[in-house]
């Protein structure tokens, strides 16, 4: 082997350095290509939308400040109406976090047992892990709206129907990412289990549960932020709780935007406090727990 | 020595298992005890109870059915005696003058409806209608301008499947379904399936086969049968597949550049918030507070916001999210930026590299897998979001979804874009995932 890099030191530096110049050339040739392709996408892309969208880009961008302008000067024009109407408004921001805990729960425990059943070496029926794979993807493909609309139809407004669809789409979320953790438990534990006659059930209650703990709470905490976002969001379609509220101040427009700016007000503070919350609570588990 | 000793340090190691057991025993109760009770406390705010009041069976039983069948209405019009055929009774599924289907018997006058096993509706002058019951027998109705609706039947009693009053009469059977007013007399018959799917009932293609139409002589003189075909397809009056095919490119291209614009716009900035970048701490601080901003005041406010400046479409729905997600992306970035190594950054400089040079080969090259990996993240999750906000906003596949929903008839088309959407994102989670094992190479 020494002797056949000694015997060729006429192919040394030089062609070394051509052919590696060659490389990189087309190295570069691709990359370029790449980028090439990918502005093109997206300038093409922006002038697809801006074409297709009802004002312009252009016309409108310097725009973008009129209404929280107007929504502002007219909410300090009221300022003293806006500690009362957060107070107004405090049980329809609780009906959207009461929304998104509940649609977290029963989403997570359902999410739970579809993981269980969809991950190798524990499921109870091995055979249909693809169906409760496939399960879960649908859960989680079909958009929460699509759900919480023909719920309103059958059962009327309120936050059933929100609830619901929110809890679908968690059951489907988690059922994928927790499946993802329970690859990664050990099986000896499940085994040992297993050999003293444990039935199923406490398998993984005794054996699984344990060990991924922290990983779902911390997922767990993380939906329930994104479930809060979500719980607004669909009472802007009729679903109640705050979102709900905001769009009729929103459709009243002048006169009313001081109650949209208490609703704003209400609706940020809660999303930053929870994402603070949940994020220091997060470090901590994985921080003490995690593998 | 061993006895005075020992004794005392085993009562207390058991009282300290004690309290331990009972500290266990308190939480493995406690826990599940304030959960249940939480729910109980939700099941009476929701008022879950009051649900089955509110619940309309009648509305899920017509969602259903319509999700799987359609129906076909034969109308008379009571005042200028004119009869029409219709599929789901719109306009657009109306069949051509001097065309019916082969159940509708067109008469002097007047006209036969045959419905499935046996019944059959025979519309008679002087705007009467005779439903022909296989087992009941015959039921004449008419109607006239100072009367009402007149009812004579085989027997004395009104059976539960027919309501009677001067206004109207509503006969529904297991075959099918008759209504009389004033105004109109009609039938009506289901069937199985999605109508006009394909091509509508004044195309020319409608009734024809896949075989005919590749291999069969031209039926249109103008075009040749594939072009004409497709054409008709495309242009689906019922269905408006050009209409839903632009929806979903919409839906994609809200996400695809909300996603990349974010990141684009996230990642200068991240290197401002990362601690290892940038030593001034305010300026620092300044770029996190911008990106908790951003991210708390969330897509919903966003959009309002965009669409009062732009005007419902695909731009106002790309623009929210590429606002919000620079937030989610910056914090991603910055995190990822501040666990950089610093050995090839300093072997970088140490070649002479100026500091945007460092940038490129030192640090990029690090980060690039945790880039492409959340950014094809959020592509996906962003498709099913591009479906919400363009509900809000108005554009895309979820603009059609909420428009289908709201007339509450067309259920069809309901689960026709529902099914979509679910292959739209399960396509788009394929192609971020082939994209991810292409770019970064696969975890397993």
């Amino acid at each position: 082997m020494t002797d056949a890099t000694l015997h060729s030191p006429q192919r040394s530096v030089g062609d070394i350095q051509t052919h590696y110049m060659a490389l990189t050339r087309q190295k570069r040739m691709y990359s370029g290509i790449a980028i090439a392709v990918f502005v093109l996408l997206m300038v093409s892309g922006f002038y697809v939308a801006d074409a297709r969208n009802a004002g312009g880009f252009w016309d409108g961008w310097h725009q973008i400040l009129d209404f929280p302008a107007g929504v502002l000067s007219e909410a300090w024009e009221k300022r003293a109406n806006l500690p009362g109407l957060m107070v107004k408004y405090l049980p329809a921001l609780i009906e959207t976090l009461n929304i998104a805990a509940v649609a977290t729960l029963i989403g997570v425990i359902f999410g739970l047992g579809l993981s269980l059943m969809s991950t190798r070496g524990l499921a109870k029926w091995p055979f249909l892990i693809p169906v409760f794979r496939r399960i879960s993807d649908i859960l989680r493909a079909i958009p929460e709206i699509v759900i919480a609309l023909v719920l309103i139809f059958m059962m009327g407004g309120g936050p059933v129907p929100a609830m619901v669809a929110i809890a679908l789409h968690t059951a489907g979320a988690m059922g994928k990412l927790y499946s993802e953790v329970n690859e990664n438990a050990d099986l000896k534990p499940v085994e040992g289990l297993a050999s003293v006659g444990a039935n199923w059930m406490q398998r993984m209650m005794l054996g699984v549960i344990p060990q991924v703990a922290p990983n779902y709470l911390s997922y767990a905490l993380l939906r329930l932020e994104i479930n809060i976002r979500a719980s607004a969001i669909l009472g802007f379609v009729g679903a109640g709780g705050i979102g709900y509220e905001l769009r009729n101040s929103m459709t009243w427009g002048q006169g009313r935007f001081d109650e949209a700016a208490a609703i704003f007000i209400l609706l940020f503070i809660t999303i930053v406090v929870v994402d603070q919350v949940s994020s220091h609570f997060r470090n901590r588990l994985i921080g003490t727990g995690g593998h | 020595m061993t006895d005075a000793t020992a004794s005392l340090p085993i009562t207390s190691l058991k009282d300290e298992a004690d309290r331990l057991f009972a500290r266990k025993r308190l939480r493995t109760f406690g826990i599940p005890g304030v959960i249940l009770a939480y729910l109980v406390y939700v099941f009476f705010a929701f008022d879950v109870p009051g649900l089955a009041d509110r619940m309309r069976l009648d509305n899920a039983a017509t969602l259903v059915s319509d999700s799987y069948s359609y129906k076909t209405q034969v109308t008379r019009d009571n005042r200028s005696g004119d009869i029409t055929v219709a599929k789901e009774g719109e306009r657009k599924g109306a069949y051509p003058e001097g065309m019916t289907p082969d159940w509708v018997e067109m008469t002097d006058g007047g006209a036969v409806v045959d419905l499935p096993d046996g019944h059959r509706v025979l519309f008679g002058p002087d705007n009467s209608a005779v439903y022909i019951h296989p087992s009941f027998g015959e039921i004449t109705a008419q109607v006239s301008r100072t009367d009402g609706v007149t009812l004579s039947l085989p027997e004395a009693d009104l059976p539960d499947w027919i309501s009677y009053s001067k206004a109207r009469l509503d006969i529904r059977t297991e075959a099918g379904r008759l209504t009389m007013t004033r105004s109109k007399t009609e039938v009506f018959r289901y069937f199985f399936g999605w109508e006009l799917f394909w091509f509508t009932l004044d195309s020319t293609y409608h009734n024809t086969s896949v075989f005919q139409i590749v291999f069969g002589p031209q039926l249109d003189e103008t075009r040749s049968n594939i072009t004409g075909a497709v054409q008709d397809f495309w242009n689906n009056a019922m269905w408006r597949h050009k209409d839903v095919v632009w929806a979903l490119g919409e839906t994609v291209l809200m996400a695809f550049l909300g996603t990349m614009g974010a990141a684009m716009i996230a990642l200068p900035l991240a290197f401002i918030a990362a601690k290892n970048f940038t030593p001034l701490r305010l300026a620092r601080q300044v770029v996190r507070r911008f990106f908790d901003f951003v991210r708390g005041v969330d897509a919903l406010i966003w959009t309002i916001i965009l669409s009062r400046a732009f005007g419902p479409g695909p731009l106002t729905g790309a623009l929210a999210i590429l606002i919000t997600d620079s937030g989610s992306f910056g914090k991603l970035f910055s995190e990822a930026l501040e666990n950089v190594d610093n050995k090839q950054i300093e072997g970088v400089a140490s070649t002479g590299a100026k500091p945007l040079q460092r940038y490129r080969f030192g640090v990029i090259p690090q980060i690039m897998p945790v880039l492409l990996s959340q950014i094809l993240y959020f592509l996906e999750s962003n498709t099913r979001s591009a479906t919400i906000i363009g509900a809000i906003t108005g554009g895309g596949i979820g603009l059609m979804i909420t428009q289908a929903i709201q007339t509450q008839k067309d259920w069809e088309e309901v689960s026709y874009y529902i099914v979509l959407v679910v292959l739209m994102v399960i396509a788009m989670d394929w192609i971020s995932g082939w994209l991810r094992g292409k770019l970064i190479g696969r975890k397993d």
